[in-house]
């Protein structure tokens, strides 16, 4: 056994040995003043500086957090889902023009069929049920899936597509109505998720958006709707004005444009 | 109770929102003054947002702060930052999506802001949970002060606009007025910035140094 302690009541002295002295070396106290020093056994306080103190306070206020933040996560994933799919569907009826409070509802009186076409046909090949309505469009993209929204506004048919990209700082979207004609932008919506506020950021903005209406799509066999250098596209049916100071975002939307769009050329020019 | 607002407390609340100011004065949280400043409306958002954060961030701290490690205390404390963030951005997902998506990654940071860290090891280590919690709203508050200040200006001279309401009439811009693009961009919210502390330091004889 290792040697014990014994400390001195009067004046503090550690004396370390088997047993107590008899009598104290600095203030001469006699034996009965020493008491023992417990060390390692906790005394009334933790030692919180200790190696294993720090390592069980770490592990257990992590489990802490990770089951706190589980638990608000899976309490609260209904909810949020719900809300990203509302989202969804506001964001395409904008793209119609339609600002709606009730976006569920009008969406399903607007948007008939959520419909999946063939890049190499242009022919819808399944139409995509209610219940599996997707919000990542990107993924669906990927994946070969190619959305077409029919909708019908007051009586004549728009078709909504949906396009992805890369802004400046992180991902970009939008989707892009057209009329029956498959030709004339109807309506764009277009958002982004870190551009920079009032430079790149304005893609979302309606000064933006509204440009694009009554342009064309399509030039020949190739996508033509192109977003060009700020005050450059007058007189043009195929180019809308960038915005300045957001230069690569808008070069964003215009690659997004291009790229999603080209998948949609054969069904954009099938009659 | 009776010491709910003792003079202490009171201290605490205050002189963060003015003399002891945690932007101008201390210097801290200048990065997401840049970022979040171009408009009036994601600047009050976000202000608010710290303050709930600092001030229950604080809260937390202060009832643990006997039982903290020394040696891994700032690490406990950025586990309580991040985890109250998230939280509150998974919070605002669920029941005001809007909110969360007017926000989008400012939420994420507020872990950065240093004056969550800065409050946390200077005042909620030492002091009780209810004067921390008050610390901590006085400096959010603070903090969100001169963020509006700021994004006001900026607003205002750079888009023309305040809250996304046009402000400037159309007269203006017909006899020639322009809106100031540099606004916008991060170098002006320095200059405010540093056009406030000035005159910050020019109305209190205190803080000026020798």
């Amino acid at each position: 056994m290792a040697t014990r302690k014994f400390r001195c009541k009067v004046c503090g002295y550690v004396h370390e040995g088997d047993s107590a002295p008899d009598k104290c070396p600095v203030c001469q106290a006699p034996a009965s003043e020493f008491e023992e020093v417990t060390e390692g056994k906790p005394d009334k306080k933790l030692n919180t500086n200790s190696n294993t103190y720090t390592i069980v306070y770490a592990a257990v206020m992590v489990i802490v957090v990770a089951f706190l933040l589980a638990f608000v996560n899976s309490g609260l994933r209904d909810k949020q889902d719900e809300n990203i799919r509302l989202d969804t569907k506001k964001q395409i009826l904008s793209s119609l023009g339609i600002t709606s409070d009730n976006a569920g509802a009008d969406y399903d009186r607007y948007v008939k069929r959520d419909v999946l076409i063939d890049p190499a046909t242009g022919m819808e090949t399944e139409e995509v049920p209610a219940a599996d309505f997707s919000t990542n469009y990107d993924n669906e993209a990927k994946a070969g899936r190619l959305h077409v929204f029919v909708c019908d506004v007051d009586g004549e048919t728009k078709y909504v597509i949906p396009v992805n990209g890369a802004g400046l700082w992180g991902a970009i979207w939008g989707y892009v109505a057209l009329d029956a004609d498959k030709q004339t932008v109807y309506g764009t919506y277009f958002s982004h998720a870190s551009e920079t506020p009032g430079l790149g950021a304005e893609i979302a903005g309606e000064a933006f958006q509204d440009q694009f209406n009554g342009k064309k799509v399509m030039d020949g066999g190739n996508v033509a709707l192109s977003v060009v250098k700020h005050g450059t596209s007058e007189g043009s049916e195929f180019k809308v004005d960038g915005i300045s100071g957001g230069t690569i975002t808008s070069d964003g939307v215009n690659n997004m444009l291009h790229t999603c769009l080209h998948n949609y050329v054969n069904f954009l020019t099938a009659k | 109770m009776s010491q709910l607002l003792s003079k202490k407390n009171k201290e605490a609340l205050f002189t963060p929102i003015g003399k002891n100011n945690p932007v101008t004065v201390q210097v801290l949280g200048i990065c997401s003054a840049l970022a979040v400043t171009s408009k009036l409306e994601p600047a009050i958002v976000m202000g608010l947002s710290v303050t709930v954060i600092t001030a229950f961030s604080n809260l937390v701290i202060s009832f643990i702060r006997k039982t903290i490690p020394n040696r891994i205390r700032i690490i406990v404390q950025l586990v309580v930052v991040a985890a109250l963030v998230t939280v509150v951005s998974e919070v605002l997902k669920a029941f005001a999506y809007d909110v969360s998506v007017q926000l989008s990654v400012y939420v994420g940071l507020i872990i950065t802001n240093c004056i969550l860290m800065g409050r946390l090891e200077a005042y909620a280590m030492s002091n009780g949970p209810w004067s921390s919690f008050l610390d901590g709203i006085g400096n959010g508050l603070g903090y969100a002060k001169i963020l509006i200040i700021v994004a006001f200006f900026r607003e205002l001279l750079g888009s023309g606009t305040l809250l996304g309401f046009k402000v400037i009439p159309d007269a203006f811009y017909a006899a020639g007025y322009a809106n100031n693009g540099l606004m916008l961009m991060p170098p002006m919210a320095l200059i405010i910035l540093a056009c406030l502390i000035w005159y910050q330091r020019a109305r209190n004889k205190d803080l000026q140094e020798k």
